[in-house]
């Protein structure tokens, strides 16, 4: 156990009746650390911090805070604070005594009280709005107000349940800022439950990537953008392009064959894990350059040099997105540039943009699978009859 | 139906407003008629067939109702002060059955829902002379005491019923948000629950209070004759003929069943409504 680890979870299981949501999870979090559970819905990343907050009781495992095991304490007494998705506020109590309540409970004066909900107030922009009712609120405003409640009590541990999901695009982009701003300036350390990439990257130190009650990757943004573990979190990090590759691994490289989509490729292994079969390879539309198929042929080991045409191009803004067939797939890549429809085009993925990773050993080349049990389907269908 | 002013712009006379105001006439009429008869028959002092309107105006008979040693005054306090018990002992029943039934995962949930229907299902009067004879035996019969419990027993359904209602409406996050900053259970349902969820509980005190002030035969059965209410003051002056006394007991029970649903109207709001009986 290291000094700063402030929050363990230990081989927590969470579940009810037979199917478990949560399944032996295990994580730390160091004090004063910003920490994301990203994943998509019904990956238990709800579950894990209900059950942190000590709404959800595990079923086996335990949570310790500061070294305290705090497994079996109800929410009231674990020191910590939520901030629900739905904001949960008071509709019967005003702007300040939402705030306030946490400190009336803890029995603080009147006086102090007021002073310090108006502290907060300030600090979240909600100066003079105190006397309001939270159904005369924006959303954006509700939002800070369920954050103040939860500042109010100065939790151990502050715990946010997708609070950015309800907002506008262009409020959600500016309170994210404003959050984790706060969270810097404060020294909290905070848990954040999200499903948008982009919110968990900007926000968090640290990324705790969530699949079927497990975790499948943790770390730092960067590294989980650039060296995904799986093709699972390859795909949540905006991976989405997938191609199957063959190749062998020999002298630190690893040796793309060529094939009927890709032309031979030798890249550095780069600490990758691969052996020789099959690949699933993955890449982001804008790791990707499209280069005009002009047949010359570059250093091999500039990247993987895929070949096929252009489908259709869009403008999102920025970059041309164009989706180009190779082989059976469709593939995503950004260009700074149109290319014309139809246009046979080489799709370069540089070494770096490239993820590549071990596939089960039974695979054959997509196209040929395909078509032979199409074939052989049809030749049973005709013996049938 | 419209065919005529479709065809004739100009003089767009709805025939079909005649047999629907007819119908709406005799709707009125059908309600209204018996309610102006009785405010008429408590400000008359002679009045017999075959006039149609009394014969002599006064209000000597409310003095009698309301005399120091009429037994109308007895009445009233009786009923007032058995519906007062009624809805205190039915809804210290109704909130924690209310609060337990809408939020714990009970599994007989439905069923015991519809065991609080179980003393409306059955014909009123064999089980109130049933409950009339258990009582004598515990020298329960004509005491107030024993009316207020089949008053509640009564009640029980709408006041259960009601609150299960009202506390289901409240989004469990409410009170789970109260829990993560620190308020115990109980401080929670005080300071979160209790308030959100008072509307609908004041309905359901409202409806029991009405139910119990209008309630006739089991107060026959167990009260009668040492504990006497309103209803059965109204049943001993009516078939006495003394259609005064009648009248005006009825248009005093009359008046707060008014204003109670005019207060329920406004606090039973839809989204305790349409919980009522899940």
């Amino acid at each position: 156990m290291s000094v700063e680890e402030f929050l363990r979870v230990d081989d927590v299981v969470v579940g009810y009746g037979s199917s478990d949501i949560l399944k032996s999870l295990s994580l730390s979090i160091r004090k004063g650390e910003f920490v994301a559970l990203l994943g998509s819905s019904g990956c238990g990343k709800t579950t894990l911090l209900r059950a942190i907050a000590g709404f959800a009781r595990p079923k086996s495992g335990a949570i310790h805070v500061n070294g305290k095991d705090v497994t079996l304490l109800p929410p009231d007494k674990r020191g910590m604070a939520l901030v629900f998705q739905s904001y949960a506020l008071w509709p019967h109590m005003t702007v300040a005594q939402n705030i306030g309540y946490g400190l009336k409970l803890r029995g603080m004066a009147r006086a102090d009280i007021t002073r310090r909900v108006e502290e907060l107030q300030d600090l979240l922009g909600l100066a003079g709005l105190g006397q309001r009712k939270p159904g005369a609120l924006s959303g954006g405003q509700r939002q800070r107000v369920a954050l103040g409640r939860a500042l109010a009590i100065d939790p151990e541990i502050l715990l946010l349940d997708e609070p950015l999901s309800n907002l506008d695009a262009r409020i959600r982009l500016k309170v994210r800022h404003d959050i984790s701003a706060l969270q810097k300036r404060l020294g909290i350390t905070a848990v954040h439950v999200t499903h948008d990439r982009e919110e968990a990257m900007v926000m968090a130190d640290r990324i705790v990537i969530m699949e079927n009650g497990n975790i499948a990757q943790q770390g730092a943004p960067e590294e989980v953008f650039n060296r995904p573990a799986s093709p699972f979190v390859a795909a949540f990090m905006g991976a989405e392009n997938m191609i199957q590759l063959r190749g062998t691994v020999g002298g630190g490289h690893v040796k793309i064959d060529s094939s009927a989509t890709n032309r031979e490729a030798v890249l550095p292994l780069d600490g990758r894990a691969l052996s020789d079969g099959v690949y699933e390879a993955r890449f982001r539309a804008e790791g990707a350059h499209l280069l005009v198929n002009d047949g010359a042929a570059d250093a091999a080991d500039a990247g993987l040099d895929l070949v096929g045409h252009v489908e259709a191009a869009s403008y999102p803004g920025g970059t041309w997105r164009h989706s180009v067939r190779v082989g059976d797939e469709i593939l995503l890549v950004d260009s700074p540039q149109p290319v014309a429809q139809g246009e046979a085009v080489r799709v370069r993925i540089p070494a770096k943009n490239l993820f590549l990773f071990n596939l089960g050993g039974s695979f054959s080349r997509p196209r040929q699978s395909s078509l032979n049990e199409g074939g052989a389907a049809r030749v049973l269908e005709a013996s049938h009859a | 139906m419209t065919t005529t002013a479709a065809t004739r712009p100009t003089f767009s006379v709805d025939l079909w407003w005649i047999p629907r105001a007819i119908v709406l006439g005799l709707l009125a009429f059908a309600i209204f008629g018996p309610l102006a008869n009785l405010v008429l028959w408590t400000v008359t002092e002679r009045w017999y067939f075959p006039h149609a309107l009394p014969l002599e105006y006064g209000v000597s008979y409310w003095g009698r109702v309301f005399s120091p040693r009429g037994t109308a005054m007895e009445s009233l306090t009786n009923s007032v002060v058995v519906a007062f018990l009624t809805v205190a002992l039915a809804m210290a029943l109704a909130v924690p059955a209310g609060y337990a039934l809408a939020r714990l995962k009970l599994p007989w949930r439905a069923l015991i829902m519809l065991a609080f229907l179980i003393p409306q299902a059955f014909p009123n009067l064999p089980v109130y002379v049933n409950i009339a004879r258990l009582f004598y035996q515990f020298g329960l019969n004509g005491t107030v005491a024993g009316v207020v419990l089949v008053h509640v027993t009564h009640g029980l359904v709408y006041a259960v019923w009601i609150a299960t209602a009202a506390f289901s409406a409240i989004d469990r996050e409410l009170e789970d948000a109260a829990r993560s900053i620190g308020a115990s259970p109980l401080r929670t349902f005080r300071d979160v629950t209790l308030p959100l969820a008072a509307p609908g509980l004041l309905a359901s005190a409202i409806f029991v209070f009405l139910e119990s002030l209008d309630e006739f035969t089991g107060s026959y059965f167990v009260g009668a004759p040492d504990v006497n209410t309103m209803p059965l003051l109204l049943y001993t002056a009516s078939s006495g003929g003394n259609y005064q006394i009648a009248s005006i007991t009825a248009v005093l029970l009359l008046i707060p069943s008014v204003g109670f649903m005019l207060v329920v109207e406004r606090f039973l709001k839809s989204d305790v409504l349409s919980k009522v009986g899940h």
